[in-house]
């Protein structure tokens, strides 16, 4: 597979369609299985993970999983093409770098599907929908975990349910995450409140690249903490409830910035547009709080002539691994921040983008 | 003399069970008695205690699990539980069992549960309601209703014969 193909797709977490997509950018399940009788990953030695890699390769191609998709090593992989992959949320970070020997990732041409292979746990299935789909999403894992499990015996307890290297997973092995777009709870200043709420029922609030990263540009993951001792329809109905309440704040609170400062409103993302038209330099960071500033805009309808998917493309052709594929050379930190404008400026010159 | 069934010395307790009319013998030495719990560890008075003895002639018996954490150790990958709370990750699947116990009060904290409901792999389902009848047995045994316990077992061993 030439990863550079999936250059000018946007991948389906960022097609910024679905059901309540002005907020909900993505809904993701993933679920954590490993092989009965063998060491979890941490504690397996490199012929055991190549054990495992070569099981799960075989048992992908055996499947009727085999047609959608395919497996590549990420330890054969350059740093450049493990980031793109990060970026494009088909693995983890620590896939990426932190874990050694035999290791890769299964996934589909629509990357809809991905199945980590020896991450901390032997397989981390993972499915994402744009916008909120928790059922079919969770249709779509049901079924890919049920193909594999054809042809792997997975360890299950009958007490404790699937068993994963790490407690906090086990039973389900399912973790769901909703990833929102809230700007308007933000400006209001509410954020807090609403995530002081959540954890109370346990649910948690991460960045946007998952545990310990800080939200930017006003995105969050909200996710189920519990795995063990609630079927996985009822996990997935409590975050569904949760999520319905958060849309209504934030709704709220956007109808509430039109109605008392729209002119405010209007010139934060006129400014940020002409921001990011002109900059001659400009970090990642302040490009995530910029497009925000501009996807809000959009939403008002404060905006003509750009359609959500475009920033979508603009965020993640943006990021350090997208930028470099795209300009076609290695790019040392410094000089990324000259490139990002330099894209940034020609993508806005050719959408002619203008204010109402 | 017949030999003990669990480490071949001299035996010098002997149980026979008879229900259905079907015959069960078990033939023990004291320092396994000793160690199963069915005699205590110390003192000289040899008094037997009435439920473990139960729960081995109803082939129940499991390894006392009241131990120490601090020194328990998965016998599969060798992982000690020490080990674990200093990593935070498990070495195997088996760790769950060595360490039942403790990770039972960790997984209580956690996930305010510890018993999994949900999806189970295909298949499993009847294994399931075997196990649910052994905890059924076991808790029986517990409160020493002992004709509730022979009829669970009963059916526990046609499931298994039809399983």
């Amino acid at each position: 597979m030439n990863l550079d193909d999936l250059l000018p797709n946007l991948g389906e977490w960022l097609r910024g369609t679905g059901a309540d997509s002005d907020v909900v950018v993505s809904t993701r399940i993933r679920l954590a299985r490993n092989l009965a009788d063998t060491p979890f990953t941490t504690r397996a030695s490199l012929a055991q993970k190549a054990e495992i890699e070569s099981r799960v390769r075989d048992a992908v191609r055996k499947s009727t999983l085999s047609g959608d998709l395919e497996y590549i090593s990420v330890q054969e992989m350059v740093p450049l093409d493990r980031q793109f992959l990060v970026e494009r949320q088909l693995i983890s970070r620590e896939l990426a770098n932190a874990l050694e020997g035999p290791r890769g990732v299964a996934f589909d041409a629509k990357e809809s599907v991905s199945v980590m292979v020896n991450e901390e746990d032997h397989l981390r299935i993972q499915v994402m929908r744009s916008g909120l789909a928790l059922d079919e999403a969770w249709e779509q894992i049901d079924s890919v975990d049920n193909a594999l499990e054809a042809r792997l015996a997975f360890a299950f307890h009958d007490r404790f349910g699937y068993l994963t290297a790490c407690p906090t997973n086990v039973g389900t092995g399912m973790r769901a995450s909703v990833m929102l777009h809230l700007p308007a709870l933000g400006i209001t200043k509410q954020i807090e409140k609403v995530f002081r709420a959540l954890q109370k029922i346990n649910l948690v609030v991460r960045g946007l690249y998952g545990e310990g990263t800080r939200a930017s540009g006003d995105l969050y993951q909200i996710s189920n903490q519990v795995t063990l001792g609630k079927a996985e329809t009822r996990l997935l109905g409590e975050i569904r409830e949760v999520i319905t309440m958060i849309l209504t704040y934030e709704r709220q609170a956007r109808q509430a910035l039109i109605k008392e400062r729209r002119q405010d409103e209007q010139n934060r993302a006129a400014r940020a547009i002409g921001t990011l038209s002109s900059a001659t330099m400009i970090t990642a960071e302040e490009t995530m709080e910029l497009l925000s500033a501009v996807r809000l805009g959009i939403h008002l309808h404060l905006l003509e002539n750009l359609p959500p998917t475009t920033i979508n493309q603009l965020f993640i052709h943006t990021q350090a691994a997208h930028l470099q594929k795209l300009t076609g050379k290695h790019l040392a930190p410094e000089d990324r921040n000259a490139e990002r404008a330099k894209y940034l400026r020609n993508r806005l010159r050719d959408l002619g983008t203008s204010t109402k | 003399m017949k030999p003990c069934q669990y480490c071949g010395q001299p035996a010098t307790i002997h149980l026979t069970d008879i229900l259905n009319k079907t015959k069960t013998e078990s033939h023990i030495c004291e320092a396994c008695a000793r160690k199963k719990k069915i005699i205590p560890e110390t003192g000289a008075t040899v008094q037997l205690n009435v439920q473990a003895l139960v729960q081995l002639i109803l082939g129940q018996h499991r390894e006392p699990t009241t131990d120490d954490p601090e020194k328990l150790s998965c016998p599969e990958c060798g992982m000690k539980f020490v080990e674990f709370r200093a990593a935070g990750r498990l070495g195997c699947p088996r760790d769950y069992d060595a360490f039942a116990v403790p990770l039972g009060q960790l997984l209580e904290k956690i996930h305010r549960s510890t018993e999994h409901r949900g999806k189970m792999p295909l298949g499993r389902a009847a294994s399931v309601v075997l196990d649910g009848l052994r905890r059924e047995l076991n808790s029986a045994v517990a409160a020493e209703e002992y004709e509730r316990a022979a009829e669970l077992r009963d059916r526990i061993r046609q499931k298994e014969a039809a399983g």
